[in-house]
């Protein structure tokens, strides 16, 4: 059959205190119905306190066709790496 | 009208069969659904109620087997009875039908279990309070969910408005026996075990009434009631249903897996 239906990202917290991570995708209706699936469908074996769910269309993402542009200018710039300072001994693990 | 006496012990083995039966045969017409569901994501719902369902036999029926003190356990009720000798209600062995009739049974059901077990959570008997409260957060839940949906289909399309209804007409004549007490039932509203059936109804009423506003459907306009279940008088999908659970225990008696 063809699936008429928008499809969400679905985001769970899996403890308080941690962020929410994208875990997948399904196809819903509407937002109501969309985090009575996600709870269905990824919280199954106690995975999560808290769901978010957003409509795919409403992601904006770069395209792997700008990868180039967007990414490999970083590649070479350690120095944004805070690797070249020398860490006092007593400031302990960093 | 002074119903037959009944031992309490008694009473409330056969008050412990009907939860357990219900939610046994239930669970198992809604597991029929697995693999056939019309998207993944209701196919996955639907398992998870049929497995809340039959997670929820296990603490009926088992505790039913220490009543009946025969040394019987969840198990050995589940597969070794026959037909009459289950008390479940009609309604939870009427086939599956469309999508539609399986959501308006399941709606129907969770309207009155969700009642239900609220009064159990306040049970005079503390085991019978224990897995009422658990079972009441795993059917709040199915309930949220059938009530969605029915609403949605009802006041969806002209097609899933004219299931719905048709659903709804069809289930109707066996909401009634949820209602209907007997001796087992009065003997156990004495003691503050579990409410009289009939206290359940105008709530239950309620929240039929809410989904037939919000879904434009007209609930049918008769009084009659399908009944038997309760006391072992079954249609023929019971024996169906059993032929499919059973055989295998039948078949290979103690097999474990």
């Amino acid at each position: 059959m063809t699936n008429e239906m928008p499809l969400w990202e679905v985001f769970i917290r899996g403890q308080h205190g941690l962020n929410h991570r994208h875990v997948g995708s399904l196809h819903a209706a509407d937002a109501e119905m969309a985090l009575l699936h996600a709870r269905d469908v990824y919280t199954r074996r106690n995975e999560g306190v808290s769901i978010w769910v957003v409509k795919s269309a409403d992601i904006t993402a770069t395209s792997p066709g700008d990868k180039g542009p967007m990414f490999e200018p970083s590649n070479d710039k350690v120095y944004r790496h805070p690797t070249f300072f020398d860490i006092p001994d007593d400031v302990g693990a960093m | 009208m002074t119903a037959p006496k009944i031992k309490p012990d008694e009473a409330l083995f056969q008050f412990l069969l009907r939860l357990g039966d219900n939610t046994l045969i239930l669970g198992h017409r809604v597991s029929e659904w697995c693999g056939h569901g019309p998207v993944l994501e209701e196919d996955i719902a639907l398992a998870n109620t049929a497995l809340d369902l039959i997670g929820q036999t296990q603490l009926w029926l088992g505790l039913a087997g220490e009543v009946e003190g025969k040394g019987r356990t969840a198990d050995s009720l589940a597969y070794l009875r026959d037909t009459h000798e289950f008390r479940n209600l009609l309604m939870a062995e009427r086939p599956n039908g469309d999508f539609g009739q399986t959501l308006m049974r399941q709606f129907l059901y969770d309207a009155w279990s969700s009642l239900m077990l609220t009064r159990l959570s306040q049970s005079s008997n503390p085991r019978i309070a224990e897995i009422a409260a658990k079972a009441l957060k795993e059917v709040t839940y199915h309930l949220e969910r059938s009530a969605d949906l029915c609403i949605r289909l009802a006041d969806g399309t002209e097609e899933s408005h004219t299931r719905m209804q048709a659903a709804l007409d069809d289930l109707w004549p066996y909401t009634g026996e949820m209602f209907i007490g007997d001796a087992a039932d009065e003997t156990l509203a004495a003691d503050g075990i579990a409410p009289n059936p009939a206290d359940l109804h105008d709530d239950w009423r309620a929240i039929v009434n809410r989904l037939a506003t919000e879904g434009t459907l007209s609930i049918p306009d008769t009084p009659f009631a399908h009944q038997g279940g309760k006391s072992g008088r079954h249609t023929e999908h019971l024996g169906f249903i059993l032929a499919q659970m059973q055989w295998l225990q039948r078949t290979n008696p103690g097999a474990i897996w």
